[in-house]
């Protein structure tokens, strides 16, 4: 995959999209090519090994890592917006936490990293689905040192444990804070806030005063009105 | 003999020289840092999770207080990512109208970063040049979209609305002489486009002052070279993107290697350093300053000869007219239907990333076919070059710390997000 070879991002993007396929083709593997994106979805078990070979393969060497984060997908694809019962009851606003019965087990969390390969001029994601009683991955921290502290922040607000990162603390949050918020499960106010208490001549936590409100409910629509190249079709239906 | 032991210092979060609220950790052995340990998150406001309760036209606004000194930039990264979800484009002279913005963003960020750094290595003056400058580009943001500073002037689908024809004129006012409101007015008699191709004429000049007053500079110089050398492997491994990595000799520019907007239809140069310290750093944008100008040129050319629309024609992603809105029944309809519920993108997940004047700025959007993303996580330069003070400081004095941190070009809002 040298650069006389593909010089166009969409010949590069295919050559990585099936010198990926070619390599890894086991059961658990899979490569998505979406919005001229390439992402590997990668087994827990492996994922170590992986990520070596993206890193010291020549046909890959992907350099940079640029972003690692965490996804919780507890309530993804979860709508906000309750209608069902309208006639008798109005419509609901029921924007309550969502549900977490439902969650997926085996697959709550994933960890996202997003690399990039300066030789090739070429972009990859690789997502590793994660145990959701105890999302724990190895660490790349040897591979990528820039790993350090996205780890730390997937770790202070996901609760992903990187195993063998040698640092794994709180980066984002306050000194002393609990919980993990951007899991969603934990409420958008949070669960305290802070001040400046006169007579105590110190800072004090209590509990948050803010009422929950939702302005915008999420809304899913999928019936393909909302597509751009839908639009010629609903004009000249409207006309 | 007394005992003699490693001191820990704490740096911040109220220094001046911190730009913002950083923490340093420093442990000392004498005056050489042992160790030196990033305390971050005291501007932390996790927009990242308040985006997954807006819906995507309203999470716009947010972009601009993350790197609140180059705000277009963040915006054109979001946009380019809702853009890409939507599988819509935004119309060339709006591309045009971006590329042009985003290097007045760049100088605009340089100024800055100059000003600060300069200042907290010793040299006053810089700051009060890079200022001047700074006021006529503001000028320009608040003739486009009315703000200074948080412009929420791009939007997913195009910009808000076309360059002002008419340069708005400073006012007599009691604050300011009459003479001066006149000097002030002198460049301002035509329209926008006018004002900047002025200000693209005086500026090469302004960089040349600049240069006169520290590129050989003994001073700066002696507080520069040499100081936090990374080299050109160390920075890749690093996560350095920008400034940061061309400094170290990689020839890696996001507007020459994966061109959005109009950067493929402009001439520019991408400047490379050579050391990798900050001396080389400081020359890169210096040079990247005169490059942005040329871009400035060329865009203002293209704009005076082309006109056409700058957002795009369907309204279920941009608002119609306020008349359109006024007088049709369907215009009205888009109008509450876009400001209420906003619009849907189609599931899936994209990545998009621009160069920011501090380095790569990417959005990565995950859709599940809502009104809002299911998760937004935006990758800041600066994040991935603060992680690296502890490697850039080690060994040197209490004094180069403060270099570090202007060489960074750190900006807290985009750090802590």
């Amino acid at each position: 995959m040298s650069n006389n070879v593909a010089n166009t991002p969409e010949a590069r993007l295919e050559s990585l999209a099936s010198s990926l396929k070619e390599h890894f083709s086991a059961e658990g593997y899979e490569v998505i090519e979406h919005l001229s994106e390439v992402t590997l979805v990668v087994p827990r078990d492996q994922f170590r090994t992986v990520m070596q070979l993206l890193k010291s393969t020549p046909q890959f060497s992907f350099e940079e890592m640029i972003d690692i984060c965490g996804i919780d997908y507890l309530s993804y694809g979860q709508e906000e917006w309750q209608t069902k019962g309208a006639p008798n009851s109005g419509y609901g606003r029921g924007v309550e936490s969502p549900a977490a019965a439902d969650a997926d087990a085996e697959n709550r969390f994933a960890s996202v990293y997003h690399l990039l390969s300066i030789t090739n001029n070429v972009r990859l994601r690789v997502r590793v689905m994660l145990n959701t009683a105890c999302p724990e991955i190895d660490s790349v921290n040897d591979l990528w040192p820039a790993s350090n502290w996205f780890e730390r922040e997937a770790f202070d607000l996901y609760g992903i444990l990187y195993s063998g990162h040698p640092d794994l603390r709180r980066i984002l949050t306050d000194y002393g804070f609990i919980g993990h918020p951007f899991r969603k499960d934990f409420p958008l106010e949070g669960y305290v806030e802070m001040r400046y208490d006169e007579e105590k001549k110190r800072v004090i936590y209590e509990p948050v005063d803010i009422e929950p409100r939702t302005l915008v409910p999420k809304v899913i629509r999928n019936d393909g009105s909302q597509l751009p190249d839908n639009q010629d079709k609903q004009d000249s239906a409207d006309a | 003999m007394p005992e003699i032991r490693n001191y820990t210092l704490n740096f911040g979060p109220q220094h001046p020289a911190a730009h913002g609220v950083l923490r340093l950790v420093l442990e000392m052995d004498g005056e050489v840092i042992v160790r030196s340990d990033p305390h971050i998150g005291l501007l932390h406001r996790a927009t990242e999770k308040l985006a997954e309760t807006k819906p995507y036209n309203q999470c716009l606004p947010y972009m601009d207080r993350l790197d609140y000194v180059s705000m277009m930039c963040n915006e054109h990264a979001y946009s380019l990512a809702v853009e890409k979800l939507l599988g819509i484009e935004a119309p060339v002279r709006a591309q045009y109208i971006r590329t042009m913005f985003d290097e007045i963003t760049r100088i605009l960020n340089h100024l800055m970063w100059i000003g600060t750094h300069a200042l907290d290595v010793g040299a006053m003056t810089m700051f009060l040049y890079a200022f001047r400058e700074r006021e006529d580009l503001m000028d320009c943001y608040e003739a486009v979209s009315g703000a200074r500073l948080h412009a929420a002037y791009y939007r997913p689908g195009g910009v808000y609305r076309d360059l002002p024809d008419v340069m708005p004129r400073v006012e007599n006012n009691r604050f300011r002489s009459a003479a001066e409101v006149d000097r002030l007015n002198s460049n301002r008699g035509g329209s926008l486009l006018d004002f900047i191709e002025d200000f693209t004429q005086r500026f090469p000049t302004y960089v040349d002052e600049y240069e006169t007053l520290l590129t050989d500079n003994r001073i700066w110089k002696q507080r520069t070279v040499g100081i936090a050398e990374v080299t050109a492997e160390r920075a890749m491994a690093l996560g350095f993107t920008g400034p940061m990595l061309r400094g170290s000799g990689v020839e890696w520019d996001l507007r020459k290697k994966q061109p959005y907007a109009a950067y493929d239809k402009v001439d520019f140069d991408i400047p490379v350093g050579v050391n990798g310290d900050c001396y080389d750093r400081y020359l890169v944008r210096m040079e990247e300053m005169r490059q942005s100008n040329r871009i400035i040129c060329q865009c203002v050319t293209w704009l005076r000869e082309n006109s056409g629309p700058v957002m795009i024609d369907n309204h279920k992603f941009a608002a119609p007219s306020r008349k359109a809105m006024k007088e049709e029944m369907e215009g009205l309809i888009h109008h509450f239907k876009f400001f209420s519920e906003g619009y849907c993108t189609p599931p899936g997940e994209v990545y998009a990333a621009v160069e920011a004047p501090k380095g790569e700025f990417g959005v990565y959007a995950v859709s599940d076919g809502a009104n809002k993303p299911y998760r937004l996580k935006l990758r800041a330069p600066g994040f991935a070059h603060i992680a690296a003070m502890d490697e850039m400081t080690k060994g040197h004095m209490l004094a180069d710390v403060v270099a570090v941190i202007g060489t960074m070009d750190v900006v807290f809002g985009e750090i802590d997000r």
